[in-house]
C-alpha cells in the first residue's frame, strides 16, 4: 500500500505498479495515475508549502489547476522547475520534488515571523511603509523586498530541454473533456467534422473521474473511458490530453500548451518537453467545467482544510482519504456528496456543518443545519474545528480534515479574453459567461453554469450541433445518456460573520477578509481598485478560488450587489506558461535565422572574423598570421586597397529588379533625383526620401535595358524599401507599367576597388572594360571566366577606381577564388566591413550612422540632388521651414587637433568655452574611424551651421565615455576631394 | 559542358544535400532553373498567347501546374515562378525573353532559393510544426508562401507525403536546422 | 487575427505588415499641392472606435497591399480588398 491514507480499493490508479519519488529528500511511493498531491496525501503529508506573504503553512486546497497553495519545485539541477502545482503534476519513478518559500525547512520556517507581525503587513502596507525616507529605497527597501519576494527560485542554469511550436486547424475545438466536452466531441466527431479535443488533465473525463455519479447506467468514469475510446478511433478527431488552452485570440485562434514530456524523467532524445500550439478553430466549445470556491472563516487556510470537491476527487479518483476524521462545511447540495462518498468508502465523517438552516438531513451522519465554522486549530495541520450551532452554541470537534464547499464558479476565463463581461447568475450565485465573448466560442456544461451531469451532456451536444449547423456540416443528435440532473440548491455564504481571526480569501497572495475591509475603508471599492490595492487575484492562479468571494465581501460592505460590483477581466494565459514554451525552438543560435553570403565558406577558410549585420553574417576583417589586433588587419586592408586593389563581398546589399515600360517614370517618383533620363548601360546614385522629407535610403540604380533596371538598397533597408516600392506601385500609381522582384539572394556581388581594379578585372571579364569602353558609372551585362553571365557596375564607395561584379549566387564561391587568384601579383586583399567603413568615411560617403532616419538630403550635403521639377515621394515636405533652416545640421568632417588624440563616436560638438549642457550641443559624431592614410582618427559629424564652421575649432565631448577632445571641423571629404581617383 | 566556374549549392557544397531524420527524407534539388514571369500592364492577351505558345501553364492563386518541361506556380497577382530543367535552360531569362518580348518581365530566380524536396508517409505532422499551412486538407498542387522560423518560404504540395520547399538561399542552413529539429521531435 | 485575403482566403495576420489609415492612398499630386496639403495627408488621421479602413501588406505572402475594413473595437473584419483595385476605383492611375 502506497501510504497510510491510501484507501484499500478503488481509484483510477494502477496499483500493480509502484513509482518511487522524494519530497524534500524523503522517500515516498505512488502509482501511475497519481499526482504529486495525491501521492503525498496518501503518504500522510498535508503540509506542502508556505504562503507568499506570511509564510503560513499550507496544504493543497484543490485537486486541480486552480491550486493556490501546493506549489513546489519539480526536478533538480538545470531541470528544476519552480512554482509547479503538486495537484496536477504527474509522478514518475525518480521524481524529486522540493518545497519552496521556507528556510531552513518547511516545518520550521524563520520567515514565518511575518505571520506574527501581520498587523503591520495588511493590504497596501508596501505603499505606505516603504515611502520614506526616500534614500532608503535603493539601499534598503528594494533589496529587502527582492529577497522576500517570489516563491520558488530558478536554477540559474540553461534549460537543457527543447520546446516546440506548432499550428493546428480544426472545424471545432472542444476545450475540456468532461461530460460536456466529451458529448460535444462525440457529436461533432461522428458527424465527420475535424475536431480537436483538448484537456488539461492526463486522464480525460473531467469531474466524471472524481465522482461516483452514473452515466448511461455505468460509472461515469467508465462512460468517459468508453467515449474516449470511440473518439480515439476517429480519424477526424484529435485527442490532446495534457493540453491547456491558455487563451482565446482574434478570429478563432487559440493558444494551447501541450505538456509532452513533463510526466517523464526527461524528454526522449529530440523530443520537446512542451509544445505551444496555435490552433485555428472555425468554432469552439468551452467545456472547461467549474471551480469550487471555499468559504472564508478564521483559520480556513490550515493544511487539512480543503475544497469538498477536491476531497471527493482524492477519495474517488485516487483512493486517498484526506484524513482519519473528516468534517465538512458546506452551503450547497453538492458539498453533501463528499460526505456521502467518504462515508461509503469507510472514512469517518465526524460532522457535516451545513450553513443552510432548512432541508433534509443526510441519513446516518451528524448533519448540522444552520451551523458555521468559526475557528480551527493545529499549527502545521488541522487538529480541530470549532463550529457555531444555529442556536449560537459553540462546539469544538476533533478533526484532521475539513472539506469546504461554497459553491462552484464556472471556468469562463476564455469567454472574457476578448471583450466578454460575465453575467451574475443569482440561481447558482456565480458569474456565468456574458455577452461580448470571442465570436464562434460557446460555453457548455458547468462552464456555462449548468451544474448537473445531464445539463453538461445536453448542452455539450447542443453547442456542437449549433456549431456544425453554422459550418454547414450535417449532424445527427446522438441519444443523451441517462444522468443525474440535481438542482444546485445553494445559500450564498461568503464569509462567516461574527467570528474572530483572519479569514483567508486569496490564499496564494494571503488576502484576508480584513484586507477587503481595509480597502473598503480607504475607498478602493471598485473591482479593479480592490484587486490592485489588496493583490486579490494577482497571483499565478489569477484568483480562481478567491476572486468571487472577495468581490462578494466587498459587495456586502458597500451594500451593492455582486453584479454591480463587477469583476476584473481574466487575461491569457489561463494557467501559468513556462517561458521556454513561448520561446519554442528560437533559442541560442536558432534564436533567429542567419543569412550567409555565397562565399561564406571561402571566408571561413581564410579565418575571417564575422560581424552581424541584421541577420547577415558579414566578413568584418580577415586577420593574417602575426596580426594580433583588429586594427592591424583593418589598416592593412585599407592601405592595400588604396595602394593597389581590394576585394569586398557586397552581396548583402539589397537588389531589386524593376522592369516595365514605366519603370523610369516610377523611379523618378520614388527617388528624389531624376532617373528617367539615364541612358541604357549607365547607373546613378539615388537618394530615396520618406514622404515626410527625411532620407529613407540610398544606393545606385542601373539601367540595363530600356525597360529594365536594377536598384541597389542598403543592406539594412532592403526589405523596407521593397515594401515601400510595392506601396507606391499598388496604392499610389496603380496604372504604371512596373513589375518588381527582389533579386538580393540571386546574385553574388563583389566590389573590386583600387588603382589596379581594372587590371585585375581584365583578367576575369571577357569584354573590353577600358575607360573608354566602360567609363565611370557604366553598367551592363558581361561574361566572366570564359562565358559565365555576369553584371558589371563601375561604381565606387571608396573613392577609388572601383567596380562591382555580380554572378549568379552559385558561382560566388568560384568568383571570389578567381578574383583572389587574378589579384595575387597585385597583392590584392580581401577587405571586410571595417575597412569598407574606413574607406567610405575617408571619402565622406553617408551610411548607417548618417542615414539615421532623422536627416534630410540637405543635412547630408546632398540637397542639390532633390529635384523640384517632378513629383517624388518626400520632395514637398522636405521643403518645410524646419527642415530647410540654413543654420541646421550639415554633414562635416572632424579631425583631432592633436593627431595623437583619439575621437569617440557619439561625442557631441561644443564651442570651445561652452558649458557641457544640452543647450550648447551643436551636433554629434556619427561615424569615427582611424585613417591609416592620415595617421589619425577622423569622423563624420552632423553640426549646426556646419559649412560655415569648416576650419574652426570645437570640442568633441562624450560624457558617457568621459572623453573630451579638441577638434577641427573639416570638409567630409578627407581624401581625393576632387574625385580624380575614381575616374582613373 | 564544363562550367566556367564551379557551382556551389546554398550549403556551400558541390553536391546536393540528402538527409533522413526518422520518417522524414530531405533531398536538395540543384538542377532546376527558376525564373519570375510577370505580366506587363495592358498586355494580358499577348502575355497569355506567348505563355500558351511556350507551353508554360499559368495556374491561379495558390496553385502550381506542370506542363513538362515547364512547371509554374502563382506568386503574386500577375506573377508566376516558372521552373525548368537547368540542363536545358541554363539561362532561363534568355530562353523566354524572345517568346514574351514586351509582354512580360522576366527575372532570374534560380539561385535566390534553396530547394528541398520533403518526403514522408505523411508530411502533415512535420509541417504543422513548421508553418501555419493546413497541409492535410490542401489539395495536391497547392503552392503558397509561408513563414518558417521567420523565413519566407514557398511550400508546394505534391501529395500527402511529398512536398517542395523553397527557402531563401542565404538562410539555407537555418531552414535545414528548423526542419531537422521538427523532424526529430516527431521521429 | 485572420485577414480574409481576397485571393488567398484567410491568412494569419502574422504574415502581414500593418501600415494604417487607407487614406494614405489619396496622396496629393506633388506638382500641384503644397506643404499644407501634404502635411494633412501625412499627419492628420482619424482614429475611430469602430469601422476603420486600413492598409495591410502581405509581406510573407503574395506582396499584395490590402485595404481591410476592420472594427477597431471588436476586431471584426468586414471587408478586404486589393489596394490596387481600391486605388484605381478612387481615380488613381499613372
Amino acid at each position: 500500500m502506497s501510504g497510510p491514507f491510501r484507501l484499500p480499493s478503488g481509484g483510477l490508479i494502477d496499483r500493480g505498479r509502484t513509482l518511487r519519488f522524494t519530497f524534500d529528500g524523503r522517500a515516498f511511493a505512488g502509482h501511475p495515475g497519481d499526482t504529486l498531491a495525491s501521492a503525498l496525501l496518501a503518504g500522510g503529508v498535508r503540509l506542502m508549502g508556505r504562503s507568499f506573504k506570511y509564510h503560513r503553512p499550507r496544504g493543497p486546497l484543490s485537486a486541480g489547476s486552480e491550486e493556490p497553495n501546493a506549489l513546489v519545485t519539480l526536478r533538480s539541477g538545470a531541470r528544476a522547475e519552480p512554482n509547479t502545482r503538486a495537484t496536477v503534476a504527474e509522478i514518475y519513478d525518480g521524481l524529486q520534488a522540493t518545497s519552496q518559500n521556507r528556510w531552513p525547512s518547511l516545518r520550521f520556517d524563520l520567515m514565518a515571523v511575518n505571520d506574527l507581525i501581520h498587523p503591520f503587513l495588511a493590504a497596501g502596507f508596501y505603499y505606505k511603509t516603504f515611502m520614506w525616507p526616500a534614500r532608503f529605497w535603493e539601499r534598503l527597501y528594494e533589496p529587502l523586498i527582492r529577497r522576500a519576494a517570489g516563491l520558488g527560485r530558478l536554477s540559474g542554469e540553461a534549460d537543457p530541454d527543447g520546446y516546440d511550436k506548432g499550428f493546428r486547424h480544426c472545424d471545432l475545438l472542444v476545450i475540456g473533456a468532461g461530460p460536456a466536452g466529451l458529448m460535444a466531441a462525440l457529436t461533432a466527431g461522428r458527424a465527420g467534422a475535424r475536431v480537436i479535443l483538448a484537456d488539461e488533465d492526463f486522464l480525460p473525463g473531467g469531474r466524471l473521474n472524481a465522482e461516483r455519479l452514473e452515466v448511461a447506467d455505468m460509472p461515469g468514469a467508465d462512460w468517459a473511458a468508453a467515449v474516449v475510446a470511440e473518439l480515439a478511433a476517429l480519424p477526424n478527431l484529435r485527442l490532446m490530453p495534457r493540453t491547456t488552452v491558455i487563451g482565446a485570440f482574434d478570429h478563432g485562434i487559440y493558444g494551447a500548451v501541450e505538456r509532452v514530456a513533463d510526466h517523464l524523467p526527461e524528454p526522449p532524445p529530440g523530443r520537446p518537453r512542451q509544445v505551444l500550439w496555435r490552433i485555428y478553430a472555425r468554432r469552439a466549445v468551452l467545456a472547461a467545467g467549474a471551480t469550487e470556491r471555499p468559504i472564508a472563516f478564521p483559520g480556513n487556510d490550515r493544511p487539512g482544510v480543503m475544497l469538498a470537491g477536491a476531497m471527493r476527487a482524492y477519495a474517488n479518483r485516487w483512493a486517498v482519504a484526506a484524513g482519519r476524521r473528516v468534517a465538512l462545511f458546506v452551503n450547497n447540495e453538492d458539498g453533501l456528496r463528499t460526505a456521502a462518498d467518504l462515508a461509503e468508502r469507510g472514512v469517518e465523517v465526524v460532522a457535516v456543518i451545513d450553513a443552510r438552516p432548512e432541508g433534509a438531513r443526510l441519513p446516518g451522519l451528524r448533519h448540522l443545519r444552520g451551523a458555521e465554522v468559526v475557528a480551527t486549530a493545529g499549527r502545521l495541520g488541522l487538529r480541530s474545528v470549532t463550529l457555531r450551532h444555529s442556536d449560537g452554541r459553540r462546539e469544538t470537534i476533533a478533526a484532521d480534515a475539513l472539506g469546504v464547499s461554497g459553491g462552484w464558479n464556472p471556468n469562463l476565463q476564455l469567454t472574457v479574453h476578448h471583450r466578454g463581461r460575465p453575467r451574475w447568475d443569482e440561481a447558482i450565485a456565480a458569474f456565468v459567461p456574458g455577452p461580448g465573448g470571442p465570436p464562434g466560442l460557446a460555453a457548455a456544461g458547468a462552464a456555462a453554469g449548468l451544474m448537473s451531469t445531464h445539463g453538461a451532456l445536453a448542452s455539450g451536444r447542443a453547442r456542437a450541433l449549433e456549431a456544425l449547423a453554422d459550418l454547414g456540416i450535417a449532424a445527427r443528435a446522438a441519444d443523451l445518456p441517462r444522468a443525474e440532473d440535481a438542482p444546485v440548491s445553494l445559500r450564498p455564504v461568503w464569509h462567516v460573520a461574527g467570528a474572530r481571526g483572519r479569514a483567508w480569501i486569496d490564499q496564494q497572495n494571503d488576502v484576508t477578509v480584513k484586507d477587503i475591509a481595509l480597502a473598503h475603508a480607504e475607498n478602493f471599492t471598485g473591482a479593479e481598485h480592490l484587486k490592485r490595492y489588496t493583490t486579490l487575484g494577482m497571483a499565478t492562479d489569477q484568483g480562481r478560488t478567491g476572486n468571487v468571494i472577495g468581490l462578494a465581501v466587498m459587495a456586502g460592505l458597500t451594500g451593492r450587489s455582486i453584479a454591480e460590483t463587477g469583476t476584473t477581466a481574466a487575461r491569457p494565459p489561463y494557467t501559468p506558461v513556462a517561458i521556454g514554451a513561448l520561446a519554442g525552438r528560437s533559442r541560442g543560435k536558432a534564436f533567429r535565422p542567419v543569412r550567409l553570403t555565397p562565399s561564406h565558406r571561402w571566408a571561413e577558410e581564410q579565418g575571417a572574423v564575422f560581424v552581424e549585420a541584421g541577420l547577415w553574417l558579414r566578413t568584418q576583417y580577415i586577420p593574417r598570421p602575426g596580426e594580433t589586433h583588429w586594427r592591424q588587419s583593418v589598416d592593412r586592408e585599407v592601405l592595400a586597397t588604396r595602394a593597389s586593389v581590394g576585394i569586398c563581398d557586397v552581396s548583402t546589399l539589397g537588389k531589386i529588379d524593376i522592369q516595365g515600360a514605366d519603370a523610369g517614370a516610377f523611379l523618378d517618383r520614388v527617388y528624389a533625383n531624376t532617373f528617367s533620363t539615364l541612358p541604357v548601360g549607365r547607373c546613378r546614385y539615388g537618394i530615396m526620401l520618406r514622404e515626410d522629407g527625411i532620407v529613407f535610403d540610398d544606393g545606385t540604380t542601373a539601367r540595363l535595358a530600356e525597360d529594365e533596371w536594377v536598384m541597389t538598397t542598403t543592406t539594412a533597408n532592403a526589405v523596407a524599401v521593397f515594401r515601400h516600392l510595392e506601396f507606391c506601385r499598388q496604392c499610389l500609381w496603380p496604372a504604371l507599367d512596373v513589375q518588381l522582384i527582389s533579386t538580393t539572394e540571386a546574385w553574388a556581388q563583389y566590389s573590386v576597388a583600387g588603382p589596379n581594379a581594372r587590371r585585375l578585372l581584365e583578367r576575369i571579364v571577357d569584354q573590353d572594360i577600358s575607360d573608354a569602353a566602360f567609363p565611370y558609372m557604366a553598367a551592363g551585362r558581361v561574361t566572366v571566366c570564359g562565358g559565365l553571365r555576369a553584371r558589371l557596375f563601375r561604381i565606387s564607395f571608396s573613392g577609388e577606381l572601383a567596380y562591382e561584379i555580380a554572378v549568379p549566387a552559385r558561382y560566388g564561391d568560384g568568383l571570389i577564388r578567381a578574383l583572389v587568384e587574378a589579384g595575387r601579383d597585385f597583392d590584392a586583399v580581401v577587405y571586410g566591413t571595417e575597412a569598407l567603413g574606413v574607406l567610405r568615411v575617408e571619402k565622406g560617403h553617408v551610411a548607417g550612422g548618417e542615414l539615421n532616419g532623422q536627416m534630410t538630403a540637405l543635412n547630408m550635403g546632398l540637397g542639390r540632388m532633390v529635384s523640384r521639377k517632378k513629383d517624388a515621394i518626400g520632395v514637398v515636405l522636405s521643403g518645410r521651414e524646419g527642415l530647410t533652416d540654413p543654420g541646421g545640421h550639415r554633414l562635416v568632417g572632424v579631425r583631432p587637433v592633436d593627431p595623437s588624440a583619439g575621437l569617440t563616436a557619439g561625442s557631441h560638438l561644443l564651442e570651445p568655452g561652452a558649458a557641457k549642457v544640452a543647450e550648447n550641443d551643436l551636433g554629434w559624431l556619427t561615424s569615427k574611424v582611424y585613417s591609416p592614410h592620415l595617421g589619425h582618427d577622423i569622423a563624420l559629424a552632423y553640426l549646426r551651421g556646419g559649412e560655415a564652421r569648416i576650419g574652426s575649432r570645437m570640442r568633441a565631448v562624450n560624457l558617457l565615455a568621459g572623453t573630451e577632445t579638441e577638434v577641427e571641423i573639416t570638409s567630409p571629404h578627407f581624401i581625393d576631394p576632387q574625385g580624380e581617383r575614381l575616374r582613373g | 559542358m564544363a562550367e566556367p566556374l564551379p557551382p556551389r549549392t546554398p550549403f556551400g557544397l558541390a553536391e546536393p544535400l540528402r538527409r533522413r531524420i526518422g520518417p522524414v527524407g530531405i533531398v536538395e534539388r540543384f538542377d532546376l532553373a527558376l525564373v519570375s514571369l510577370a505580366e506587363r500592364q495592358g498586355k494580358a492577351e499577348a502575355f497569355a498567347t506567348a505563355a500558351r505558345a511556350a507551353g508554360i501553364p499559368l495556374p491561379g492563386p495558390a496553385r502550381r501546374a506542370e506542363a513538362p518541361p515547364f512547371a509554374a506556380f502563382w506568386v503574386a497577382p500577375g506573377m508566376w515562378f516558372v521552373e525548368a530543367p537547368l540542363d536545358t535552360h541554363p539561362d532561363p531569362v534568355a530562353a523566354l525573353k524572345p517568346v514574351f518580348g514586351a509582354a512580360a518581365s522576366l527575372s532570374e530566380q534560380t539561385d535566390a532559393w534553396v530547394r528541398l524536396e520533403l518526403a514522408a508517409g505523411d508530411l502533415a505532422p512535420l509541417l504543422e510544426r513548421l508553418c501555419n499551412v493546413d497541409y492535410a486538407t490542401a489539395p495536391d498542387g497547392f503552392a503558397t508562401r509561408t513563414l518558417i522560423e521567420h523565413l519566407g518560404c514557398y511550400l508546394i504540395r505534391l501529395g500527402p507525403g511529398a512536398a517542395t520547399l523553397l527557402g531563401p538561399r542565404s538562410s539555407a542552413e537555418s531552414l535545414l536546422h528548423a526542419i531537422e529539429t521538427a523532424a526529430a521531435a516527431i521521429a | 487575427m485572420l485577414i480574409p485575403h481576397p485571393l488567398l482566403g484567410p491568412r494569419d495576420a502574422q504574415e502581414f505588415v500593418y501600415l494604417g489609415d487607407a487614406a494614405l492612398i489619396d496622396r496629393p499630386d506633388g506638382t500641384a499641392a503644397g506643404i499644407e496639403a501634404f502635411h494633412d495627408y501625412l499627419y492628420l488621421r482619424d482614429n475611430p472606435a469602430g469601422q476603420h479602413r486600413e492598409l495591410w501588406y502581405h509581406e510573407q505572402g503574395d506582396r499584395s497591399w490590402l485595404v481591410v475594413t476592420r472594427d477597431t473595437v471588436t476586431h471584426e473584419i468586414l471587408k478586404a480588398e486589393l489596394a490596387r483595385d481600391v486605388a484605381l476605383a478612387r481615380g488613381r492611375g499613372r
